[in-house]
């Protein structure tokens, strides 16, 4: 099937994330061949994507653990266990 | 480990989130933007799926019903901070028209320019509507799949696809212009 941009527009998520089926990812490639302008959204698109995955890098406050369990156990302390409940 | 806890052996409850410690943190971070408030709202979450560890169902998977109580906690910590924030969309809405520009197609390897660039990232996201932000940062930032962030929202399989994908065209079409311009300009002036 010839695609227009718009449709390509509308699979560019499922291009990224490589859930498109077989047909349609090759009917979109196609579109990608000769279309300059989709060609550019796609890559700012994925280039979002990539420096959005930077964020997955970051340290730690320090001592943010030594803290967090400080705090549980004084909540420990205050509140019994939990008791398991059926549903 | 659950069970041990729910048995009273509350040491149980420190080993068993040990794995989680980091990725509610962050969706925290993400989501207020704040370290000693993204810190406290960490504390907050674990405390209340300790207290509340008995309503947990194994069906879910431990990870996604922490990520489920911090998000809830964020959410609620940034409507106290931001009143107005919008929170409702339309899920049959139009398509987002991309920005149709072809001069922003390669990430810089620069360090300071790929920070500038992450910096304004943000806060795109910042402005997005909550539910394709959370939907954003449970895919992109936390990793989550599409199973598991439909679970932490309570919404379809379906609704996380398509707010993905709105969040994402709407990111473009905000950053390709403000993109394209921090690359113009250091071309411009290479000594900047
Ligand atoms: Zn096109």
């Amino acid at each position: 099937m010839v695609l227009n941009c718009r449709h390509v527009w509308e699979y560019i998520s499922g291009y990224l994330d490589n859930t498109l089926d077989e047909q349609t990812r090759a009917d979109v490639e196609r579109h990608l061949e000769h279309c300059e302008i989709c060609s550019a959204i796609l890559d700012s698109t994925r280039n979002i994507l990539i420096l959005t995955a930077d964020d997955r890098v970051f340290e730690l406050p320090v001592g943010y653990s030594e803290r967090l369990h400080a705090r549980l156990r004084e909540a420990m302390l205050k509140s019994p266990p939990p008791e398991p409940q059926s549903p | 480990m659950i069970a041990e806890v729910l048995a009273g052996q509350t040491e149980a409850f420190h080993e068993l989130i040990r794995p989680y410690e980091r990725s509610v943190y962050l969706m925290a971070l993400s989501m207020l933007r704040n370290e000693a408030e993204a810190e406290d709202v960490a504390q907050e979450a674990f405390i209340k799926a300790y207290r509340n560890l008995g309503r947990f169902r194994s069906e879910a998977r431990f990870s996604t019903w922490l990520i489920a109580i911090a998000l809830n906690e964020a959410r609620a910590r940034l409507r106290r901070k931001l009143p107005g924030l919008t929170d409702s969309i339309d899920d049959t809405d139009g398509p987002v028209v991309p920005a149709q520009l072809t001069d922003w197609r390669e990430i810089p390897s620069e360090t300071l320019e790929r920070q500038e660039i992450r910096s304004l990232i943000r806060r795109a996201l910042d402005q997005l509507p909550l539910p394709y932000r959370e939907v954003f940062v449970l895919r992109e930032i936390e990793e989550r799949n599409v199973k598991e962030t439909a679970e932490t929202l309570g919404i379809t399989i379906a609704s996380v696809k398509m707010r993905l994908h709105r969040a994402r065209m709407m990111l473009q079409k905000q950053l390709a212009p403000q993109l394209a311009s921090v690359s113009s300009k250091r071309r411009r002036f290479p000594w900047f």
